[in-house]
């Protein structure tokens, strides 16, 4: 039987997929200027129908390239050519919910804002917010150890992970970690797969935690002439030990083109915006917006709202969201970056990006998470411009390297997949970067799984 | 010749493929498969733009497989402008002349050439319609189950046959009607199957507009306005009917062209689009107003009666809300009424699988949507339910027969406007 042929047997002729029309389409995920063909992708609806697609790949010696619903921003679940595709998006159901020990179980494909929703039903809450959690898989996230509004506060999808299901690249079917909030049994080898980006093995259930719905929430809005003002706020806030659940930053043309879409009347006239919003007791909860309030008035803001309904708040957090997708109105490429700094050089940062540009005639917009220093640069270009494509990574590479001086990372939450490859050596050093190649060698000596992603499997040296 | 590669590219480049229009849009939540998404669709556009795909069959059938419901253009941060591309491509598909039958180029000719090219023959088959519903005949039919001896397909076609109302526009609206104090001066587009199936409807946005102060010009026997051309891949006979329309009214001494049916002002509002050289097509597009959107900025005058109707909830049409970006107002007009509660319903803006011809040429997708919106319907436990196309008026009231009775914001108005003057 051909490749093909025994996909087919081991799920149905419905899901397999080989047609031109329909490979075009899973040659790219949310990254700009990616894109490769495919041999053949296929919808597994179980567990079973997973492992039976990696042996038969393996078998045959072709790649195995996982997405969820293709919303990354690194290239990770871009295809290699002529490789097989498993989308997990139909295996979308959530098994469990145990209220007794705050857990959630559910498939690899189910939405993010479907587990928070069906958490917040009960009363509790699934925290990570990655801006695509509308639409991307649960399982994508934790491949990727996606972060995402709320990460000031309440970390990043790691921490959430309490156990998973994975088919490793032998087609075995292993259950990692449990409900157990203290367990050292051994290797914590859920950790290991973890923002693994699909190398190491294919997440394909998953076992989350969840914490209790904080009862109250504000969202509140300042507005700034400079961008300084903007980020002294900021420091002044964690400086007096407040710890919001929020702390977003969008700068002028992100507001702009964020205004363009949403229509909820921001202020396009202002050089930054800052969205805070904290969260948990009544009494706490209203004592620290409105110390937050005064922080940012004292710190230059010209102007402070506090958002009238958990409705209003809600449309701020939500425009916030579609910020990357807004700024692409500007221009027909966009590329999108994900450095991060500790909160300390964090003004520091903003203007070396915004100088940057400003020296290679580039136009960009920034917006990011304030609170903990991820930033998001966003080049705003045209790739059939190479000559100005040229400039970008030029810029590019000085953004990284002065990121990396001042001890922070190439991706704090978009992870390395393609396109932060060529700078992971130099972040990790020899040493830790060995040391990772040495673990992809062990697990998968044949390359089955998304290989050539993170890094390259030949060394270089 | 290629109509995606000669088109300006940065319309295809401005998707960025973030995926943010797939939970919005119907297809994709059916299938869960990337062809059947908007960024997989543009995908393939761009691909054939840049000569690395044909024009296949199978892009061909997934052109018609999209219902072109705009959500994804609601949902896209990034503006693109997915009805511009959605058009070129069936254009494109019907260029190439690559969906074989020589069944379905009869009936394209039949409706789009001959038909919907002729107000007088739409009118006349209205008519004719008309006589055969009054008549019993059509009852008789059905009572012996007749059109179960035709094949599957035209026994269900049968029953979407909408019922004609008893007179067209023309018998019901003068040409010019004045109110006591004019104060704008509009023209009204009558529409075609508007014109022949719901009347009604129009001489209801005639009082409303009167109600409000605007004196209505009418012109006679007007045509399709090209929207179920544009959408089907037939661009010159789209840019025709956009000629005919123009020239029918005088539009320097009109305030606003009114229109009454979503999909059609979705259309009627984006000439310039086709006719990028006419010198009149960007001041008509910016004339162009749907009714509840006109009545909103010029102020509506509530009514001091009730209508009637005492709960109803409102189904928005695709192209009214996605293509107009009108959502608040007929909201608005509907809970200016008094007496009348408003229920919002859930996924009010989720397409009823109507989507032009959509339930003719997609039954089966098309009835999955219906029995989407059915459901959300009943849970609001409303016996009426208003929206303003006559394509979602026809399917939800087939969906639905007896359960609840489909009427328009515009009826309800002016049953409102009509009591009031009863009791003063």
């Amino acid at each position: 039987m051909t490749l093909i042929e025994q996909l087919i047997a081991a799920t149905d002729a419905s899901r397999v997929l080989t047609q031109h029309e329909d490979l075009v389409v899973y040659g790219f995920d949310g990254t700009a200027a990616l894109k490769e063909m495919p041999a053949v992708v296929v919808l597994p609806r179980n567990t079973q129908e997973v492992a039976a697609c990696v042996k038969i790949a393996r078998a045959a010696s072709v790649p195995v390239v996982t997405r969820g619903s293709g919303t990354g921003l690194s290239g990770g679940s871009v295809p290699l050519p002529g490789c097989v595709v498993l989308t997990l998006v139909k295996m979308d159901k959530i098994i469990e919910l145990d209220e007794a020990n705050l857990t959630l179980r559910a498939q690899c494909g189910v939405i993010t804002k479907e587990i928070d929703d069906a958490a917040g039903r009960v009363g509790l809450f699934y925290p990570p917010d990655p801006g695509s959690m509308k639409i991307s898989t649960i399982g994508g996230n934790v491949a990727e150890n996606s972060g995402g509004l709320r990460g000031l506060k309440y970390g990043v999808t790691r921490d959430y992970v309490m156990g998973m299901e994975v088919v490793l690249p032998t087609g075995e079917i292993v259950w990692l970690g449990n409900k157990c909030v203290k367990d050292v049994a051994g290797y914590s080898m859920k950790d290991l797969f973890i923002g693994s980006e699909g190398t190491l093995g294919i997440i394909t259930e998953v076992l989350l935690k969840l914490v209790p719905k904080p009862k109250a929430r504000r969202t509140m809005l300042a507005l700034y002439d400079t961008m300084e003002a903007a980020a002294e706020t900021i420091s002044a806030i964690i400086a007096a030990k407040i710890i919001p659940c929020t702390l977003e930053f969008l700068d002028r043309m992100t507001v702009k083109c964020v205004e363009d879409f949403a229509r909820i009347g921001l202020p396009v006239d202002v050089e930054a915006v800052v969205l805070m919003e904290t969260d948990g007791h009544p009494a706490a909860v209203e004592e620290e917006a409105s110390q937050m309030m005064d922080l940012a008035r004292k710190h230059g803001a010209r102007e402070v709202k506090m958002a009238q309904s958990e409705a209003e708040g809600a449309t701020l957090a939500s425009a916030r969201r579609s910020a990357f997708s807004a700024l692409a109105r500007m221009k027909p490429t966009t590329i999108l970056e994900d450095v991060t700094v500790p909160r300390s050089e964090l003004t520091h940062m903003v203007k070396f990006i915004n100088d940057c540009a400003a020296r290679r005639g580039l136009m960009i917009g920034t917006f990011g998470h304030m609170g903990d220093g991820n930033l998001h640069p966003t080049f705003l270009t045209d790739e059939r411009n190479h000559e100005e494509m040229h400039r970008v990574e030029e810029a590019l590479e000085e953004i990284v390297d002065e990121t990396l001086r001042l001890g922070g990372t190439v991706t704090g939450e978009h992870g390395v997949g393609l396109a932060k490859k060529r700078f992971l050596r130099k972040q990790m050093g020899d040493g830790s970067y060995e040391l990772m190649r040495s673990v992809k060698m062990a697990l998968d000596p044949d390359a089955l799984l998304n290989p050539g992603k993170i890094f390259d499997l030949k060394s270089a040296s | 010749m290629n109509l995606l590669r000669d088109m300006d590219y940065s319309v295809l480049q401005q998707c960025m493929h973030c995926g943010m229009c797939l939970p919005t849009c119907p297809t994709y939540v059916e299938t869960k498969r990337e062809k059947n998404s908007p960024r997989g669709r543009i995908a393939l556009m761009r691909s054939i733009a840049d000569g690395t795909s044909a024009v296949s069959e199978a892009f061909a059938d997934e052109m018609y497989y999209c219902l072109g419901c705009l959500a994804c253009q609601t949902a896209c941060p990034a503006g693109v402008h997915y009805a511009e591309l959605f058009e070129t491509a069936r254009a494109e598909v019907e260029r190439a002349n690559v969906l074989p039958g020589v069944e379905r180029g009869f009936w394209r000719w039949l409706a789009l050439d001959v038909i919907f090219m002729r107000p007088w023959m739409l009118r006349a088959i209205g008519i004719v319609l008309r006589l055969y519903q009054q008549s019993g005949l059509e009852a008789l039919l059905r009572r012996v189950r007749f059109f179960g001896l035709l094949p599957k397909k035209f026994e269900s076609l049968e029953k979407q046959t909408p019922r004609m109302s008893a007179a067209v526009s023309d018998e019901l609206i003068d040409v010019l009607e004045t109110p006591a104090e004019p104060r704008y001066r509009v023209g009204m587009l009558t529409g075609c199957v508007q014109d022949i199936a719901f009347s009604d409807v129009n001489r209801a946005t005639v009082d409303v507009l009167l109600a409000n102060g605007c004196e209505v010009v009418t012109p006679r026997s007007q045509n399709c306005c090209g929207s179920l051309h544009a959408h089907n891949g037939a661009v010159e006979n789209a840019r025709e009917l956009a000629l005919r329309q123009m020239s029918a009214f005088d539009l320097d001494s009109l305030d606003a062209i009114i229109t009454n049916a979503g999909g059609c002002g979705s259309h009627l509002k984006s000439y310039s689009h086709l006719l990028p050289d006419h010198p009149m097509a960007k001041k008509w597009d910016a004339k162009v107003k749907d009714i509840h959107e006109w009545l909103a900025a010029i102020g509506l005058r509530a009514p001091m009666a009730s209508c009637g109707v005492d709960r109803v909830t409102y189904h928005e049409s695709c192209h009214l809300c996605h293509g107009q970006k009108v959502t608040r107002q007929p909201r608005e007009l509907l809970k200016a009424i008094p007496g009348l509660e408003v229920v919002e319903l859930p996924e009010s803006n989720w397409c009823c699988g109507s989507a032009g011809i959509y339930n003719i040429t997609q039954p089966e997708q098309s009835q999955k949507l219906l029995e989407r919106k059915a459901g959300h319907i009943r849970t609001t436990g409303c016996k009426h339910v208003a929206t303003s196309n006559p394509g979602c008026h026809l399917q939800i009231q087939r969906g639905m027969n007896e359960e609840v009775q489909v009427t328009q914001p515009v009826l309800l108005l002016a049953a409102a406007y009509q009591r009031e003057s009863r009791q003063t």
